[in-house]
């Protein structure tokens, strides 16, 4: 009796302490959060002001100046990526959720994660090299192209997973009524799952908002507005990235700005996501 | 969709499967040629979608190859052992970034792990239904930070914090491991692999919850029906039929942790530099290319330059690989859906 006692004192212990260890995980985790989250809105709150998301960036020494035309230049880069990105995204997650499965799809699913892991640093040369190399001068194209590829994969996935959610008693009820293939995929299936596959398309456009490795060469910067195509852009997270290795106290706080207002643009997009999927858009399959 | 009884689809299709069920077989779906043609059309505008991902992931390969075989010719194997980066002599060797971005990725590991594991565990197992949808959102919205976000603040907060208190701590209490000696400047390998760790936890733990939920839940039943304690359960019932994804998750964490380059480079310090201490600055393949890619300004600076960026590309595509072969093996086959990866 005592042995038996004892030994499950001593798993009782084990257990608490399990208990306590994963808590403490938690905490842990959630620390850095509040805490970045925390000095986000302390530090950049008081830098913000319409003359900041107006304005250009005035030279080193003048006080005051703005991401303006950073916040437009990161709008204007992620348009194009998306331009080339969505479609292609969206039309490879229909391939393989329609015309699956095979050998072919589990190949293209396989590379898709791959893709999805490499550096966005190594994108950035290969955007560089595919565009900059042959314009001969670095571009909003080449950033836009870079960050396409990074979206591809996540939208790829999301789009397959939300189709194979779709019912297969709905496309064969489309088809039944003698509607193309492509039709009943396109106005029936894409259509009903379409809540899911814009989630996918927002968290793909989160993700790469905020990217800065593969503009620091392709999209490269710029003091100036720009709307050219061909030309050097600025970006949200570029300037952030120049401003905050800075030796200057102002561009600092401006940094601190610069990082709230991206961060906002990101958990909106992130938190509309959470709301959409959250009212169960798709419930019946869960 | 295998799964299927019967398979309808156009026309041709149909006449193909001849052997199958016999009334659907019968009834004459043939549409219009041109509707045919539309469907052909648009399967094949599909599949060129799908075939662009192996054309870009060939076409990254390709041209890094193509664009650092200057590099390549030049120096051989040895641009991996060698030390020496001298940009104006042109001699370039890429061992101390190689080692700055195993060590940095190891120390993100050895602390992300156990976090995100435990994670994944309260989440998955112990925290009360309430919890866990925020508790997830969380973590999720730990992902979504901007790389350059983390730097940002690892400059202005975690830097100071550890210049002086954490690595004075470690100095006082830990200096027989031969790991934290030197000066602390608050930059460098340990700064940068702690900030890693924030960045990867994300990663592994959801990866962690998800072949965890994919453990069958009578699994759980049959354990707690022994008389196991929750943590025993958790323990042999659970995380020992999922370690095999839990080690997938790992590894996309350590791809993540290796290709990571605005955060590091804001703070490793970046002095190609082979160091034991882990106060010492250090220098990452990725924050390289970062610092210096549009500097260079002659063939062979730039092509080393690139080379790195393949040795990265190859590193982090063997890695990702392998994690995605062990998360597939433990949800069967089922496709991972990494959130924020």
């Amino acid at each position: 009796m005592a042995n038996s006692g004892r030994v499950s004192l001593r798993r009782n212990i084990s257990n608490g302490v399990a208990n306590f260890l994963c808590i403490a995980a938690v905490i842990l985790v959630l620390a850095p959060l509040c805490a970045i989250f925390f000095y986000l809105i302390v530090k950049g709150a008081g830098s913000i002001n319409l003359a900041f998301i107006t304005h250009t960036p005035k030279p080193v020494g003048e006080t005051g100046g703005g991401f303006g035309n950073a916040i437009v230049g990161s709008m204007y880069i992620l348009g194009i990526a998306s331009l080339i990105g969505v479609p292609l995204g969206v039309g490879a997650g229909i391939y393989l959720s329609e015309y699956g499965p095979g050998m072919f799809c589990n190949v293209i699913r396989f590379t898709a994660d791959v893709l999805n892991g490499v550096p966005s640093i190594v994108v950035g040369i290969v955007a560089y090299s595919l565009i900059v190399l042959q314009q001969k001068h670095f571009s909003a194209l080449a950033g836009g192209t870079a960050l396409a590829i990074m979206m591809v994969p996540t939208i790829t996935r999301a789009t397959e997973e939300m189709l194979l959610l779709v019912p297969h008693s709905i496309r064969e009820a489309a088809l039944g009524l003698g509607i193309p293939q492509w039709r009943s995929t396109l106005s029936i299936t894409l259509r009903t799952a379409l809540p899911g596959v814009v989630t996918g398309l927002m968290l793909a456009f989160a993700r790469v908002a905020g990217e800065t490795a593969p503009l620091l060469f392709t999209a490269f910067g710029n003091q100036y507005w720009n709307f050219k195509m061909d030309q050097p852009t600025a970006a949200l997270p570029l300037q952030i990235f120049v401003y905050a290795i800075s030796p200057y106290e102002d561009w600092h706080k401006q940094a601190w700005a610069g990082a709230l207002i991206l961060i906002l643009l990101i958990v909106v997009s992130v938190a509309l996501v959470r709301y959409v999927t959250s009212r169960g858009v798709l419930r019946g399959n869960h | 969709m295998s799964s299927l009884p019967i398979k309808i689809q156009t026309g041709s299709a149909i006449r193909s499967d001849a052997a199958s069920p016999k009334q659907i077989r019968r009834i004459p779906t043939r549409p219009a040629p041109t509707s045919r043609m539309a469907d052909e059309a648009f399967r094949y505008a599909t599949l060129f979608c799908a075939a662009s991902i192996l054309v870009i992931v060939g076409l990254i390969f390709y041209e890094l190859i193509e664009r650092s075989q200057l590099s390549i010719g030049q120096f051989g194997w040895k641009f991996f052992s060698g030390t020496n980066w001298d940009p104006v002599s042109g001699d370039f060797g890429a061992l101390p970034f190689i080692f700055g971005t195993l060590v940095s990725s190891a120390v993100a590991l050895v602390i992300a792990v156990p976090l995100g594991i435990g994670v994944a565990v309260f989440v998955t197992e112990m925290c009360p239904k309430a919890l866990r949808g925020i508790l997830s959102f969380f973590t999720e919205l730990l992902a979504a930070i901007p790389s350059v976000i983390y730097g940002l603040w690892a400059v202005f907060v975690l830097v100071p914090i550890m210049r002086e208190h954490i690595q004075p701590f470690l100095a006082k209490y830990l200096p027989w491991t031969g790991l934290f000696t030197g000066p602390p400047y608050g930059i460098g390998m340990l700064t940068a692999g702690i900030v890693l760790a924030i960045m990867v936890v994300p990663s592994i733990s959801s990866i962690t919850r998800e072949v965890m939920s994919a453990v069958p839940q009578h699994q759980r039943e049959a354990v707690l029906a022994l008389g196991a304690t929750r943590w025993e359960m958790i323990r042999t019932g659970v995380l020992r039929n999922a370690r095999t994804g839990i080690m997938g998750g790992i590894m996309l964490g350590l791809g993540r942790a290796l290709g990571e380059t605005m955060a590091v480079t804001m703070v490793i310090g970046n002095r190609p530099e082979i160091a034991k201490s882990l106060f010492a600055p250090g220098y990452t393949l990725a924050s390289v290319i970062a610092n210096e890619f549009s500097e260079a300004t002659d063939d062979l600076y730039l092509s080393a330059l690139i080379e790195i960026g393949l040795a990265l590309f190859l590193l982090t595509v063997v890695v990702n690989a392998v994690a995605r072969l062990l998360v597939w093996s433990t949800t069967r086959g089922v496709p991972a859906r990494v959130h924020g990866q």
